[in-house]
């Protein structure tokens, strides 16, 4: 159950934790407020806290306990949540619009036609409907650089599926609750694999290990697996073949 | 330069330090070290910085050489360690002199094993650390052939002995409550405290899997839960029922309800329990955690003051009739 007076809400993590909830289940609104509110408090620059993150609808402050105390901490961001309307906030400055070549279905992104059938669309309907999609980085995490795309038009809020599909490759473009998991490594999910690109999440060597950031804006436009070799052969950045553009 | 040369190396051997804190927020966990107290220990014993990296060595460590005299420190799970085939003590610092044989056997009790060296194992940083992170692609397990760049040692002593507690055979671990305590029913909490568990075969540097004595804590409503923060210590509790305690390699954010999470003075005891050893949980407060989490900080800055000589133990020293015990009273009259 949700219900609105119970957001924002300021809970413990651990004994060096706290996590600020904007809400139980996504939505743009809370996403925002969860970016939002993350870089109005590493704005603010207390003393204590360590690091802070922002996951799909909540923030997270690592803290040094010792040093700031619980209440202090929450006292503060009880203050700087009643100081606006988190939820309408805008989207974080300086974001980008990558276009990333993607080949849909095939022996590359095998599960294609299952997610299709879910969404209620033929194969040829589905690659228009997620090729179009301009999606936005919603979060990073479980793995480096790894975003969480979203929201996909309502017909994609299909379910996960129940087994779990030992690997997909890194670069793997997967769909499930109206969102994409664009895979930084190769890892077992139980979304569904419905295209592939060469897309480098995590580049530990290079001069911008995370190309992407939360905010960021992605759409995964449709090439023939030809067109997608030739990248791959041509790409050695780590881009495979995307164009970004800053967002103005 | 100085290297150590790896001869022989067990499966699970990786260079570690303190991590790379900071990057949650692109996904990153902060790994490094499974047992941070003993990567403490090393560097008290050889008086130097607390994030220099040593080798983390899972369950086998291996053998080694280096090209110039190094001092070394042995710490966490202990292993049999011998240089040049004569027994060297653990939780100790010995010198190891330019080639000799640097011998690290299977624990024998506990889980990581460390080995730490003055100057510090010098592999490239990445990202502000030389941590593998084998979970996110960084870093690989250690294989024989390898060299590893040893740093300049500011020098110090050696032979010095350190007695820890012990953490290698399971035991309690104390946690506070977690994101999703609350949606857990109160006799079931009070079952999983009263639960002995056995620490499952299934275990690497993300996490360590537990296998209930009874039934399961999973909860029936099956909810789902949207992803939020995952931190070192959470106890996640899939659908199986068996609690999955999460360690520095963990993904940073999970959707499985979370029943606890082990307080960070008791992270040291989950890493290093064995397989099959039995493992419970006692709830504690906040106030009781933060008071445990200042005697914690204060033990770890006083290590290097319990740090002592190493008195020899006769049990220590393998080749006791190599040694001229009575030599001092030897008088000449006793000349034939």
């Amino acid at each position: 159950m949700q219900s609105a007076d119970l957001f924002p809400q300021i809970v413990s993590v651990g004994l060096t934790g706290l996590l600020v909830r904007f809400a139980d289940r996504l939505s743009e609104p809370a996403n925002r407020a969860a970016l939002a509110f993350r870089a109005a408090v590493e704005a603010e620059g207390w003393p204590g806290v360590e690091e802070t993150s922002s996951s799909l609808t909540s923030a997270y402050l690592r803290f040094a306990p010792l040093h700031l105390s619980h209440e202090v901490l929450q006292a503060r961001l009880q203050g700087l949540l009643d100081a606006r309307d988190w939820y309408a906030a805008a989207p974080p400055h300086g974001r980008r619009f990558w276009r990333i070549p993607t080949v849909f279905g095939t022996d590359l992104a095998p599960q294609l036609a299952e997610a299709a059938g879910l969404a209620g669309q033929s194969e040829a309907q589905a690659i228009a409907s997620l090729s179009a999609a301009r999606t936005r980085v919603l979060t990073l995490g479980f793995a480096p650089g790894q975003p969480y795309l979203g929201e996909l038009p309502a017909q994609w809020n299909i379910p996960r599926q129940s087994a779990i599909t030992p690997q997909v490759p890194a670069g793997a473009l997967v769909v499930a609750v109206r969102q994409f998991v664009l895979f930084a490594n190769a890892s077992p999910t139980g979304w569904r694999h419905i295209g592939q690109t060469g897309f480098r999440c995590f580049r530990p060597d290079g001069p911008d290990p995370f190309p992407l950031r939360a905010g960021d804006e992605v759409q995964f436009y449709a090439v023939t697996p030809e067109e997608y070799a030739q990248i791959q052969m041509a790409d050695h950045s780590g881009n495979g073949g995307a164009v970004v553009a800053p967002i103005p | 330069m100085t290297v150590l040369h790896i001869y022989s190396i067990g499966p699970s051997v990786t260079v570690q330090d303190c991590g790379r804190p900071g990057h949650i927020a692109a996904g990153l966990s902060r790994g490094g070290a499974a047992d941070m107290l003993a990567l403490a220990e090393g560097a008290a014993l050889l008086r130097q910085a607390p994030d220099l990296a040593a080798l983390e060595m899972a369950g086998f460590g291996g053998s080694f050489t280096a090209n110039a005299a190094l001092r070394i420190a042995l710490t966490g799970a202990p292993m049999r360690a011998m240089i040049d085939g004569a027994a060297v003590a653990w939780n100790a610092s010995h010198a190891l002199p330019a080639g000799a044989k640097l011998e690290i056997g299977g624990a024998e009790a506990g889980v990581y094993g460390y080995l730490s060296v003055g100057g510090g194992i010098e592999t490239p940083l990445l990202l502000g650390a030389r941590a593998a992170h084998l979970a996110a692609g960084i870093g690989a397990v250690l294989r024989p052939g390898q060299s590893l760049p040893i740093g300049a040692d500011a020098g110090g002593p050696t032979g010095l002995g350190l007695v820890v507690t012990d953490r290698f055979q399971g035991g309690t671990a104390r946690i506070l409550a977690s994101l999703q305590t609350a949606l857990f029913a109160a006799e079931d909490l009070q079952r999983f405290t009263a639960t002995v568990f056995h620490r499952d075969a299934r275990a690497n540097r993300q996490g360590v899997r537990l296998l209930p004595q009874g039934q399961g804590f999973g909860l029936a409503s099956g909810q789902s839960i949207l992803s939020e923060i995952i931190t070192p210590g959470d106890i996640q509790i899939p659908g199986d029922g068996a609690p999955y305690v999460l360690l520095p390699e963990a993904q940073t954010t999970g959707g499985y309800p979370r029943i606890g999470t082990v307080i960070p003075a008791d992270l040291p005891l989950l890493a290093q329990t064995p397989a099959g050893a039995s493992l419970r949980f006692a709830f504690v407060g906040l106030e009781a955690a933060l008071d445990i989490e200042r005697k914690y900080a204060q033990s770890l800055a006083a290590l290097p003051r319990h740090c002592k000589p190493r008195l020899r133990d006769p049990a220590d020293i393998v080749d006791l009739l190599g040694y001229q015990l009575i030599s001092g009273m030897i008088t000449g009259s006793e000349e034939p």
